[in-house]
């Protein structure tokens, strides 16, 4: 399977504004933030089209998203996501001091996995945060 | 059908105060004047999950009284021994200023989202100052804007237009009719673009390479924008001139622009992936203009030397106001975040973070900040109100924030409020409660109440002063 080095970035996109007023539960936000915006020329070498999923892995974690072609290209190597709870579990929680987490510039690796689910909200929370 | 103007919208900080609701019934049927982002939220915010309170019994989240879930919430509150408290960005100012009495009641430790957004600009203010003013000013009189790691037409819809380059000023015109020029005539470069790479038999869809040319209309007298980012934004199109910045290296552009300010010779042939000649010409524009303005997003606070970015951008903005006038301002998202570090710093002293068990307050950044708090695992308890910490933080802050008694006031159900044990649903401030919040300027607006909320929610305020009340009774009793 090919794998891809990139730098991961999390940002703030519109829909993603819009989708957390329609509800964090609702489709419109696992939609708009379930997604990571690559590069189309990282598509082509990852081997990937629109909408197919990918596994994103940091030293923090690994999550399965759905990947949409970025519209601010070019961005050679850089994927973008919007923050929310996927992009939480791949964070790095150093502060440096200063209180506040590293949620920018994060090395990553990304690879097609086309099998694989990008979880719903209960399911991720069941998953992740299940209480003891 | 009875019309509300001048309504405030709760969502980012740009607080337009300009929004028009229509209201029929106790309901809101159409919203005028708000951005996307303000419209969703004025037409979808009923759909709220429950208006009774939730206390978890037996793992599972119940419908209970309010008088139980504020008995509750003060048990669990008067019972830790480091609770935190947080959110409050997205809240009223009242809210927040009963939730400092309470944090000071049961020795918590109080931290807003400041923390995970513009800590670093505030660290970096009280080192080296801050040169700004209100969006009014700037409105009429700034003719250089420049947006710095930060996406206005995503985050802020209607900045650009109400107080930067698409707004008409007194002294500074509009250059919205420039920018519709431009689209059109770049809409017509891309449909070129696309015939000349078929006849070619290149990729049609190929993106354009980045120029580093600088278009004459950034030497001209008139109002312009910079937008300055590692990716074009949508934000871009609407600039004069789009500056791509390589990831993580912000600070050695800023540093680059500080010394040609200087009139100092760099020795190099780019930085940043940036020409210095495009630099030369930049910081010719910047020392130029009359009045600039230095906005900046996430893009420099969270990125590698965070703090250390924003001394060197108003640093920067001070070596600049040796030739011309020049200002900056971070672009704060949240539309009561501003309020919330205004409210904890006349209370306590501190913007965020503040720390009260020891009985006074006491803060530092790194070590009495929520996320730090939480990876070092020695909070007990926790209260989140109009926040979403399990959507937000790192994985391992939010599994030991959930791990603990949790109390969440937030009236739309979130990952936050599913894991909670407690779950107050209030009143929408600034849409079925009244209150105050400041704008990125430091400018405070009434919150309007538009609408009646449903029974039996309180506002946010109202649910504090009761919890604390209760808190204040269980301690006045002897053990
Ligand atoms: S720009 Fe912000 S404050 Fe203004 S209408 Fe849009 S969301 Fe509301």
């Amino acid at each position: 399977m090919p794998k891809l080095k990139v730098l991961l970035q999390t940002v703030r996109t519109i829909d993603q504004g819009t989708g957390k007023e329609h509800g964090k539960l609702s489709e419109e936000y696992q939609e708009s933030v379930a997604i990571c915006q690559v590069d189309p020329e990282d598509m082509k070498l990852i081997g990937m089209r629109e909408d197919g999923n990918v596994r994103i892995t940091t030293n923090f974690g690994s999550v399965v998203l759905r990947l949409v072609k970025s519209q601010a290209a070019p961005h050679s190597k850089i994927v973008f996501i919007p923050y929310g709870p996927w992009a939480s579990l791949i964070m790095n929680p150093e502060t440096h001091g200063t209180g506040m987490p590293s949620l920018k510039g994060i090395p990553a690796e990304i690879e097609p996995a086309l099998k694989e689910k990008v979880l719903s909200v209960p399911d991720l929370l069941k998953e992740y945060y299940k209480r003891e | 059908m009875p019309v509300v103007s001048k309504v405030t919208c709760p969502v980012c900080g740009s607080l337009c105060d300009d929004i028009e609701v229509v209201v029929k019934n106790n309901v809101i049927t159409d919203v005028k004047n708000a951005c996307a982002v303000g419209a969703a939220k004025f037409l979808d915010y009923s759909n709220r999950k429950n208006v009774k309170p939730l206390v978890r019994k037996n793992g599972k989240l119940v419908e209970v009284s309010l008088s139980e879930a504020v008995r509750k919430s003060a048990k669990i509150l008067a019972d830790a021994v480091y609770p935190i408290m947080y959110g409050w960005s997205s809240t009223s100012c009242e809210a927040i200023r009963v939730g400092l009495e309470l944090a000071e009641e049961v020795g918590a430790v109080i931290d807003n989202t400041t923390t995970v957004c513009h800590g670093p600009s505030i660290l970096s203010v009280k080192d080296v100052g801050i040169a700004s003013s209100t969006l009014g000013q700037l409105r009429h009189r700034a003719d250089l804007i420049i947006y710095w790691g930060c996406n206005p037409w995503s985050a802020h819809p209607r900045h650009v237009e109400r107080y930067t380059a698409f707004s008409d000023g007194r002294f500074q015109k509009s250059t919205w009719r420039a920018y519709i020029s431009r689209l059109g005539g770049a809409l017509s470069k891309k449909r070129l673009r696309r015939a000349i790479n078929l006849i070619l038999r290149r990729d049609a869809f190929a993106t354009p390479e980045v120029t580093h040319e600088i278009p004459y209309t950034m030497f001209q007298k008139k109002r312009k924008m910079v937008l300055i980012d590692i990716r074009r934004t949508h934000s871009a199109d609407a600039a004069d001139y789009f500056l791509q910045v390589e990831p993580n290296k912000d600070y050695e552009l800023l540093q680059a622009f500080r010394m040609l300010v200087a009139d100092e010779e760099l020795e190099v042939d780019q930085v940043a992936g940036v020409p210095v000649k495009t630099l030369e010409e930049i910081a010719d524009v910047m020392i130029g203009c009359e009045l600039g303005i230095i906005f900046f997003g996430q893009g420099l606070t969270m990125t590698e030397g965070k703090l250390r970015n924003i001394d060197s951008a108003i640093s920067l903005v001070r070596d600049l106001n040796q030739r011309t006038k020049f200002l900056i301002m971070p672009m704060r998202g949240h539309f009561n975040v501003t309020g919330a570090n205004v409210v904890s710093t006349w209370q306590t002293g501190y913007p965020f973070a503040v720390d009260f068990s020891q009985g006074f307050p006491r803060y530092n950044p790194g070590e009495t900040s929520v996320i730090d708090i939480l990876c070092r695992e020695e909070t007990d308890a926790g209260l989140v109100i109009a926040s979403d910490p399990v959507a937000h933080f790192p994985k391992k802050a939010a599994q030991n924030l959930v791990r603990k008694p949790l109390i969440v006031i937030d009236p739309q159900t979130t990952p936050t409020s599913l894991m909670a044990d407690v779950v107050f649903s209030p009143a929408y401030v600034g849409i079925e409660a009244e209150g105050t919040a400041y704008r990125m300027d430091h400018v405070p607006l009434p919150l309007k109440k538009i609408v009646n909320p449903p029974s039996p929610c309180l506002s946010e305020a109202e649910i504090l002063r009761r919890i604390l009340q209760e808190v204040r009774r269980l301690r006045s009793k002897p053990n």
